[in-house]
């Protein structure tokens, strides 16, 4: 799948010269109204399904983010803003938003180097069995989040696992489920279960630049190191902007890893660890339904607001 | 890949033994925690502590391990096993059912109100799953749905992307002059979407149904809100829970099972895969002939 998101990424340029340089017949003729209301027939059933587990949800946490709960009469009171101002003076929501600001503001390059390292190593031609290397690396891709957290959360442990026998070896002593190490840890969890997938969209969207181009930087005399700059980064600019938007919903959305983790090291991560981990247990944990839809809502607008800032960037770099 | 530039003489850069031992270090980082599992379903529970993560420990217990883990506590694993099964079949299968009509649809008529469809589902693309899992529940909770297989279906039933791509795949694959001469014959919009246009899309629809698949066999959010009856658990949040028994006051650990469990969930992702591979590997050559 990721070849074809890569591939969208740079169909849309190819279409975008393309318009500049005809623009297509009228298509407005061709298309018979006749039919055209048929179309309802298709999306329909789908719309049906969006507004009930889709924009319902929404709305309704929207209306439950307006009220609060009277602790004594078990009713409802209406009180306008007043959660939304909760959230936004609330340490604990900041505490949990920062780092995953935090997150991902030092993960997504290094996951995302690595991808595009191994990406351009792959399609280098360079590699002995780079098809081999392509499936591996794509590997824990296939891996259930849970399994991959379940996996590195052994692994990482002091008793048995693999952090024990490094100690051993070494005479150290890591902890990677340290209150200091935590946060790499995960960073680390996360790195290795993504690497593969943002490999593959660098790596598909490699495969659409044309061969003449290469062939031309050749005839110019371009060594490796100038072709992979002045042809296959700028050829990538669509497939990293997705890529990033896609790292960030889902670093802002950071709760497996956590949540399985806490079970191991409960006094290391806060119930408040991310901010969905805190809308979690705000449910969950305490019953405040109506504070924990205004986290969710107010996570939400704000990783809606840092994606469409990034589009915005990468689509302003790339023209 | 019509463009797939040749091996031409000049152009084609030796191999690189340096290269490859660094990507080989890479595979090394990608290969340890699946080979740890790997050997750490064949140990006791007794050598998971006392032998070295990667080797063998003194018994070799990788088939009493399976069994174990398919019969611990009347056989819940199969159990939650069907689970999965029936949320990725259902769930999956009909997000893309959906996502493929609907994509058709938005790209192939012009009806009123399509621009509206497009806006709204293009901004569904940025609302972060979770944070939407929060409020389901509650609005759930309200239709008693929670704590039932539709609360885990349901929500699995739309993939905004899944229908950003077939959109933008159905633009493409279906040519209009086929769709016009279909109805000079004679036939229905939904026969001609069954018989004509189906086909032509199933590069896509594989690419969509792979997609959804990950998503709902690795659905653990919404399930561990969704359910708090472990008989429909799907694997994910039963291993979770056989991983919590080793902490707390009646500590029960079975570390051997959720490890033996955890690769038992791996496999069939993995195998499907690779069967798949070929699938979307066409689904990309024959989009890119298109440019």
């Amino acid at each position: 799948m990721a070849q074809v998101v890569a591939q969208l990424a740079s169909r849309k340029a190819v279409r975008r010269t393309a318009r500049r340089t005809a623009r297509p017949p009228a298509h407005g003729r061709r298309w018979r109204s006749r039919s055209d209301t048929k179309g309802w027939i298709f999306v329909g059933p789908f719309l049906v399904v969006f507004a009930l587990a889709f924009l319902a949800p929404i709305a309704y946490a929207a209306y439950l983010s307006l009220f609060r709960e009277q602790a004594f009469f078990g009713t409802r009171e209406f009180v306008g803003l007043d959660n939304y101002v909760d959230v936004f003076t609330d340490n604990k929501f900041w505490d949990g938003a920062l780092r995953v600001l935090l997150f991902f503001v030092v993960q997504v390059p290094i996951m995302l180097g690595l991808a595009l390292v191994a990406a351009l190593a792959i399609d280098s031609a360079r590699l002995y069995a780079s098809n081999f290397f392509r499936l591996i690396i794509f590997l824990p891709y296939a891996v259930p989040g849970v399994v991959a957290v379940l996996m590195w959360g052994f692994m990482y442990g002091t008793n048995f696992g693999l952090a024990a026998d490094v100690n051993e070896l070494l005479g150290t002593s890591i902890a990677p489920l340290n209150k200091s190490w935590m946060l790499a840890s995960i960073a680390n969890i996360v790195t290795w279960e993504f690497v593969g997938y943002n490999m593959l969209i660098f790596y598909s969207a490699l495969r659409t630049v044309p061969g003449d181009l290469y062939e031309a930087a050749a005839i110019d005399g371009a060594g490796a190191l100038r072709t992979v700059l002045s042809i296959k980064i700028p050829a990538l600019r669509g497939a990293i902007a997705i890529a990033t938007i896609f790292s960030i919903i889902g670093t802002f959305q950071l709760f497996n890893e956590p949540n399985i983790l806490r079970t191991l090291e409960p006094n290391v991560i806060t119930t408040y660890y991310t901010p969905n981990l805190y809308a979690y247990n705000l449910s969950f944990g305490g019953q405040q339904y109506n504070y924990s839809a205004t986290v969710a809502i107010v996570m939400g607008l704000l990783t809606m607001v840092i994606a469409y800032v990034v589009q915005l960037r990468g689509s302003r770099e790339a023209m | 890949m019509s463009t797939r530039r040749t091996p031409v003489s000049p152009l084609t850069p030796r191999r690189s033994p340096l290269l490859t031992g660094l990507m080989l270090l890479f595979l090394v980082y990608t290969l340890v925690p699946l080979v740890w599992l790997i050997l750490s379903a064949t140990k006791t529970q007794a050598d998971l502590f006392s032998s070295p993560g990667l080797w063998f420990g003194d018994h070799f217990a990788f088939f009493s391990n399976i069994k174990e883990t398919l019969t611990y506590r009347d056989g819940i694993y199969l159990r939650w096993l069907a689970n999965t099964l029936l949320y990725v079949v259902v769930g999956a299968g009909g997000a893309t059912l959906l996502a493929t009509a609907a994509g058709y649809g938005l790209a192939k008529y012009r009806f009123p109100g399509r621009r509206v469809v497009f806006a709204v589902v293009l901004g569904a693309v940025a609302v972060p799953g979770t944070a939407l899992a929060v409020p389901t529940f509650l609005m759930f909770s309200n239709m008693g749905l929670t704590n039932t297989v539709w609360a885990i279906i349901i929500p699995s039933l739309i993939s905004p992307f899944g229908l950003y791509l077939m959109w933008v795949y159905a633009a493409d694959a279906v040519p209009q002059e086929l769709l016009e001469a279909a109805r000079i014959d004679g036939a229905g919009e939904i026969r001609i979407f069954f018989s004509v246009a189906l086909r032509l899309l199933a590069p896509g629809i594989v690419t969509v149904l792979l997609f959804a698949v990950v998503s709902t066999w690795n659905n653990y959010f919404l399930p561990l809100i969704m359910l708090s009856e472990p008989k429909l658990y799907p694997l994910t949040v039963g291993l979770t829970q056989w991983s919590g028994q080793a902490t707390g006051a009646n500590a029960q650990p079975v570390y051997n099972l959720v490890v033996t469990g955890s690769l038992l969930t791996i496999v069939p992702l993995v195998i499907v895969f690779i069967l798949l591979q070929r699938f979307w590997q066409s689904g990309l050559s024959a989009g890119s002939v298109k440019q």
